[in-house]
């Protein structure tokens, strides 16, 4: 089978999945939700939170991504779909990319939603000209999420014992990610700078996504296979 | 020497924790070599 | 492959000639670094005596990117070479942990240093922030190296982590980079000897990363052989466990038995 075809059966696969056992909106929604609020309570100031506000918002983006990593790969280790895809000889590179684009399409989502809370929560107002910029980067920060989640999601996430080990790995290359969407967005909406400076920013969490789509692809298949 | 506290320290510090996990890694690889036959060590 | 459990006449442990005299020769260095690093060499004119911090500080930092290297070399030949030896695994995992050994001493030292000459024990500058990166990166290796599975199976996935780590480091290099250049911070100083160093002090600067390199040595061979040993019996603990299994299937009615 071709490989779009292959990834794009894995997608639909894990988006019904999702919609069946609604990891994302029952668990993973309310829990992002409770991190907006706790920062305003943590920051305690109105000036504060709203100046920080997009970082807010990925911060909670980021630490939802793990719990959503984690409870969706579990899903999957309890009924050996991955050795069971991996034994029917699928492209893995296939999988990696079906897997990620699904995890990507739930993380946009979430992200939208969480930025209407950082509307209604920290006050925060969107910019006309910024908006491209905005869009872009949205889109380029949840490509380098998603891959990453799912790299080291497959190797970290779903067996008991291992759960610990995807923060850490992940950790040090989402960071980055952080630091730019976090400046792009800051530019985007206008709160420290102008739109114009923040396109090295989106350039930076661009690579990222490019780099670890291409390691994705290849290092997915001898990453799982244990 | 001004400052002799922080830069014995940092020396302490270092050789320290060298000395430890050199000591750590010799303990354990005489536990370990005793145990295995000399043919099965590429260094003998 | 026998299997033995009595201690065996021979070498009782890692070590042979190459390495007795390399472990001297490092002594002896370490000895003459004590003696400059902090005796002969002079104070500095800007940073006064903290400078002698820097002749332990920068070679860790130096020999710790240069470990993460080796690791990623030694992945690399695991990897993609037919026979997929099992001694570049070694290699990988045992320089690893030596880097990971002297990233702890570069932050500690570096954070000794700070507080000295700019007041901080911690500076978000992209040096520091970066090195600390570089710290879980290689801390989260370990741990994927301890996931389990035939060793193989580790050698395989801690290959393939290692590879990617290489490809994060200009990455996340670049990335703090970019951030700090927000935050321009006027310090002349920075750990890693932009301060100008001629005389005795590039000297002690010198012997300082002779000697890691020789540290450095000195415990990945030692650290590597440790690792084949404890590959060496847990295979043999797993002939053990198949010869035990073949003879209870061999006894009629005895356990269960494999039909």
């Amino acid at each position: 089978m071709r490989r779009r075809t292959v990834a794009w059966a894995v997608a639909v696969k894990d988006l019904r999945v999702e919609r069946r056992a609604r990891v994302a909106t029952l668990q993973v929604l309310p829990f992002a939700a409770i991190v907006m609020v706790l920062f305003a309570f943590a920051l305690d100031s109105t000036a504060v939170v709203e100046r920080v506000a997009p970082g807010l918002v990925w911060l909670a983006t980021l630490f939802s991504m793990l719990v959503l990593v984690q409870r969706q790969f579990a899903v999957e280790a309890a009924d050996g779909a991955l050795d069971a895809l991996r034994v029917a000889g699928v492209d893995p590179a296939a999988v990696f990319w079906g897997k990620a684009i699904a995890l990507a399409l739930q993380l946009a989502v979430l992200e939208v939603l969480l930025l209407g809370a950082a509307v209604v929560l920290y006050r925060t107002e969107l910019r006309l000209d910024g908006v491209v910029l905005l869009v872009t980067t949205w889109v380029a920060a949840t490509v380098a999420l998603a891959t990453v989640g799912t790299l080291y999601g497959g190797l970290a996430a779903g067996t008991t014992g291992r759960e610990t080990l995807l923060p850490l790995l992940v950790f040090p290359v989402v960071a980055p990610v952080l630091i730019g969407a976090t400046r792009a967005v800051e530019a985007a909406l206008g709160t420290v700078g102008t739109p114009g400076d923040g396109w090295p920013w989106f350039g930076l969490v661009a690579v990222f996504a490019v780099a670890f789509g291409a390691g994705g692809t290849l290092a997915f298949g001898p990453l799982i296979d244990s | 020497m001004e400052d002799a506290g922080f830069i014995i320290g940092s020396y302490a510090v270092t050789f320290a924790a060298i000395a430890a996990y050199a000591w750590r890694v010799r303990i354990r690889g005489r536990r370990l070599a005793r145990r295995v036959p000399d043919d099965a060590k590429p260094w003998v | 492959m026998q299997v033995r459990s009595a201690p065996q006449p021979g070498t009782r442990d890692t070590g042979s000639r190459a390495t007795r005299t390399l472990g001297l020769v490092t002594l002896v260095g370490i000895a003459w670094l004590l003696a400059f690093g902090l005796g002969f060499s002079p104070a500095d004119r800007d940073q006064r005596e903290s400078v002698r911090i820097l002749y332990v500080h920068v070679p860790s930092a130096w020999l710790a990117y240069l470990a993460f290297v080796v690791t990623a070399v030694a992945s690399g030949l695991y990897l993609f070479r037919k026979q997929h030896s099992l001694g570049w695994d070694h290699l990988a995992g045992a320089s690893a942990e030596v880097g990971v050994l002297f990233m702890a001493i570069t932050l500690v030292s570096g954070s000794l240093w700070g507080r000295l000459t700019w007041g901080e024990f911690w500076q978000w500058d992209a040096r520091l922030t970066t090195t600390a990166f570089l710290f879980v990166t290689y801390v989260g290796y370990l741990a994927v190296r301890r996931l389990g599975g035939d060793h193989h199976q580790r050698a395989r996935r801690s290959a393939v982590v290692a590879l990617l780590a290489v490809l994060e480091i200009p990455l996340v290099h670049w990335s703090v980079r970019m951030w700090r250049s927000l935050h321009q911070e006027a310090t002349v100083l920075s750990p890693d000897g932009d301060v100008k160093m001629d005389g005795l002090m590039l000297f002690s600067l010198i012997v300082g990363v002779i000697v890691f390199t020789l540290l450095y040595a000195w415990m990945v061979i030692h650290r590597q052989r440790t690792l084949t040993l404890e590959d060496v019996l847990d295979d043999e603990g797993l002939d053990a466990a198949i010869v035990e299994r073949r003879r209870e299937a061999e006894q009629p009615g005895v356990g269960s038995v494999a039909r």
